[in-house]
């Protein structure tokens, strides 16, 4: 893990500002950015661990504890709402059997909201993991869900 | 070079990729090469045409038919008839209300429209760096460098009137005098591609669709402030738009058109690819510097501001995406042609991203100054479902909620000051009557609250207090001191916030106090919602 | 492919040959159109080729402005392939019974030096020219 932190750190530059892109870089692939990675990254940075830490805890697309291997965001914002997105949640909530921020037993599935994906046209939408899904009824966003791996 | 006789264009957005957009593209493929057409047919991949409704969409060139919601299963159909013996397929052609038409650009949707800154999304392919240099692109980078000053570079843009696109609206040409003023050798042009305000994904159209014309517009304006380097700080969740840009930075360096002594002029400029993580106020702009920095995302005090004191304490000049979309076509036909656009106190045009209750649900460019009217009846093609106009918010969530005594406003900069909403960042939001405004308030407080960085009191407690007041209005159990609360609250924080974020909470909430008033009075001491709306919600959540 | 430019006249020059590629999608109202007759008996007897050729002639031609596109089958089965060529401010004329020579020689006579090539023009049973 410790050559692994050091090698990315490596590949964007020892500096403070290329922190997102290493944060990100670290977490791809994974469901978050255990401890240890996150002092690693302190340590090869020469940064206090608590600004590290404080830095990866204010961005919503990085997470400090464990989540599923599929992360479903279900878009909340107003276009989304008044299309229908409290049915879908409601649908993709009774599927998976999770309130907001939760994650499976089985480890496969977080559940969690977010603000707009960009894609209001095509509202309501949600997000699996990169990939955007648009036009949703809770039907279908059930059937996506069953169709994942 | 092989001349094809014929291009097909299909979109490839991320708002068509999810809908099996990539198994059509796949498939029309597989479909030329078994039917031995690929010596007449070349396949593209465009931005998105902006009519995200009825995509994923299709063009046959020099026919020009469109054909709409095309999927896998229709691709035999359209090889076999259109392909192969010269056919359109009508089943496919563009139809609303009683509308069909073979060119999109001949619709209601696409007449009133103007494009400038959309002038090639959905024509090129945004891969393909020479299919924008046959569009002219980098042209207006070509005549900068060629024959005029920095000076003369600023003074075209100030004359132009191009007011900033992101949200604040402040003058173009004035913010690059300021950077190109403020001391220092070091000075940065960033782009401000963070785009989180709900309801708004015109940036990321552009990026998708035509990502050479920001490359251009910001080595334009590095030239004229005095930068070598540039950023642009894209949004976390625009994984395509990373992508296609990144590898357009590539194609310019390659091309010569961006790096050391572009086009033998001695003119240096580079430019940077980072990716935002998911946190609305980094699109503040000096939360913006701070996150580039690799910092928290907070905002910080103003003044001093950017064009001073920016990234790393260097002046810096932050534009938004369209803003700098804008930049080339100034240059190239100059700052008369552009103010012949538009309203004369707002020239140019606007790109609107219309959602909700609205027949044409997609992206519009239109001359600044068109009336809201046009817009939700001609261009959008009104409230289906036989349902009546109620509501429309400019401006994203942070925008202003105007009624029907505002359709014939015309929409733009100043006008939509008067009437206390905002132009921000291009949003249309138009809701029928099936809603409630008190449940809509909801939706919107719960994003603040949500949002809202939580480093000063004001935005911070200001946005949870307000949303406690509407949920307790929803519920039937708010009194008319609650709706006082609402006001007051929101007056202290317009005036104390620190940034932009918390200082504009209370447009929604005051434009919809204002203009919705009755309707927040009857949810009142126990009474009803009329929609029947925050009965439901109120109790799906407590 | 991609050559790192160091003057303008290496950007207009690359801007003229992309222009070329993409000619196809610019909206040509009001230039030369020839169109081909498409259906199944057209394709049979060689409409493709007959299309792959006038392309061919009128790129090498440097006839830039000049759109080929196909129309469905006209019904005079016994002609084909066929085309029509519109002019601006013309009248069409139709040509049948085509091959690739023939119509290379369309392009050479009719649109490079504006005269009808009589010789091909499609016969109606009475003789009499079709318009
Ligand atoms: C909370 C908040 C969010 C903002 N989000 C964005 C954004 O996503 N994109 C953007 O260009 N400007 C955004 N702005 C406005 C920027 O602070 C800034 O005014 C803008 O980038 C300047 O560019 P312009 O002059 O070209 O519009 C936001 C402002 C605030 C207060
Ligand atoms: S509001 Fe849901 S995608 Fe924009």
């Amino acid at each position: 893990m410790r050559e692994w932190v050091r090698q990315t750190v490596e590949q964007f530059g020892r500096d403070r500002h290329q922190l997102l892109e290493i944060l990100g870089h670290l977490q791809r692939g994974r469901s978050y950015l255990e401890k240890e990675t996150l002092l690693a990254v302190a340590e090869e940075l020469d940064l206090p661990a608590a600004e590290v830490y404080g830095t990866a805890t204010f961005y919503s697309l990085y997470s400090t504890v464990p989540r599923g291997k599929h992360i479903i965001r279900v878009c909340e914002n107003a276009p989304c709402h008044i299309d229908g997105a409290a049915a879908v949640l409601a649908a993709v909530q009774a599927y998976l059997g999770l309130q907001v921020n939760e994650t499976t037993e089985d480890g496969r599935f977080t559940l969690e909201t977010t603000s707009c994906l960009g894609i209001c046209s095509a509202a309501p939408a949600l997000m699996i993991d990169d990939d955007v899904h648009g036009n949703l009824t809770p039907e279908s966003a059930v059937g996506i869900l069953k169709n994942l791996a | 070079m092989s001349m094809h006789r014929s291009h097909i264009l299909i979109c490839s957005g991320s708002n068509c990729s999810h809908r099996q957009s990539r198994a059509v593209r796949s498939r029309l493929r597989q479909a030329i090469t078994e039917t031995g057409l690929e010596r007449e047919f070349k396949v593209i991949e465009t931005g998105c045409f902006g009519l995200c409704q009825q995509g994923p969409i299709m063009v046959i060139y020099p026919e020009g038919v469109h054909y709409c919601r095309v999927q896998a299963d229709d691709i035999d159909e359209i090889v076999q008839t259109h392909l192969q013996k010269g056919r359109v397929v009508t089943r496919l052609l563009f139809k609303s209300g009683t509308e069909q038409s073979v060119e999109l650009p001949k619709t209601a949707f696409y007449q009133k429209q103007k494009r400038v800154v959309l002038r090639n999304v959905g024509l090129i392919d945004p891969e393909n760096i020479e299919e924008s240099l046959a569009r002219d692109g980098y042209q207006g980078l070509a005549k900068v460098l060629d024959t005029l000053s920095p000076e003369a570079v600023i003074a075209e843009v100030t004359n132009s009137g191009l007011q900033g696109r992101g949200g604040a609206g402040f003058p173009a040409g004035r913010k690059w005098e300021f950077t190109r003023k403020a001391p220092g050798d070091q000075k940065y042009v960033v782009c401000n591609a963070d785009e989180g305000e709900p309801g708004t994904s015109k940036d990321r159209l552009i990026l998708e669709g035509d990502p050479h014309t920001i490359i251009e517009g910001m080595a334009i304006a590095g030239y004229a402030v005095g930068a070598t380097k540039g950023f642009i700080y894209i949004r976390g969740e625009y994984q395509l738009s990373l992508q296609r840009f990144r590898q357009a930075v590539a194609q310019a360096k390659e091309y010569g058109l961006l790096g050391q002594d572009i086009l033998g002029s001695g003119f240096h400029f580079d430019i940077e690819v980072r990716s935002g993580a998911g946190a609305y106020v980094c699109g503040e702009e000096t939360a913006l510097l701070n996150s580039l920095e690799g910092k928290r995302g907070e905002p910080r005090y103003k003044p001093p501001f950017p064009a001073n004191f920016g990234l790393w304490g260097k002046p810096t000049l932050i534009n938004n995406v369209e803003t700098l979309a804008n930049i080339g076509p100034i240059l190239i036909h100059g700052a008369d042609w552009y103010r012949s656009i538009g309203s004369p106190e707002c020239p140019g045009t606007k790109v609107f991203t219309l959602s909700g209750n609205i027949a044409n649900r997609g992206l519009i460019e239109v001359p600044m100054g068109i009336t809201l009217r046009e817009i939700v009846e001609d261009i959008g093609g009104g409230i289906p479902n036989g349902r009546h106009f109620k509501m429309a918010q400019t401006g994203g969530t942070s925008g202003g909620c105007l009624a029907v005594q505002h359709l014939d406003l015309p929409v733009d900069i100043p006008h939509l000051a008067e009437v206390g909403s905002s132009l921000g960042s291009g949003a249309l939001l138009v809701v029928d009557d099936s809603h409630c405004m008190v449940d809509l308030a909801r939706v919107f407080l719960k994003f603040f609250a949500h949002e809202s960085c939580g480093q000063c009191t004001p935005c911070r407690e200001g946005t949870t207090l307000l949303k406690r007041l509407v949920d307790k209005i929803a519920s039937g159990s708010g009194t008319a001191a609650d709706i006082k609360a609402m006001r007051r609250l929101s007056t202290t924080m317009q005036m104390t916030s620190l940034c932009g974020l918390g200082q504009t909470v209370p447009t929604p909430v005051l434009t919809m106090l204002a203009y919705f008033n009755d309707e927040f009075m009857e949810h009142l001491d126990g009474g009803a919602c009329a929609t029947g709306v925050c009965r439901a919600a109120v109790k799906g959540v407590v | 492919m991609g050559q790192s430019m160091k003057s303008m006249q290496e950007l207009e020059a690359i801007r003229e040959r992309a222009r070329k590629a993409m000619q196809v999608r610019q909206n040509q109202e009001g230039g030369p159109v020839i169109s081909v007759a498409m259906g199944t008996c057209g394709i049979a007897k060689g409409a493709r080729d007959v299309m792959m050729a006038l392309v061919d002639e009128a790129a090498k031609r440097g006839l830039d402005s000049v759109v080929v596109t196909q129309s469905g089958c006209a019904g005079y089965c016994e002609h084909e392939p066929m085309i029509k060529v519109q002019l601006p401010h013309q009248d069409a004329v139709y040509y049948g019974s085509l091959d690739e020579r023939k119509a290379r020689d369309v392009v050479a006579r009719h649109l490079v030096q504006g005269e009808i090539a009589n010789d091909y023009v499609l016969q109606l049973p009475g003789g009499e020219p079709l318009a």
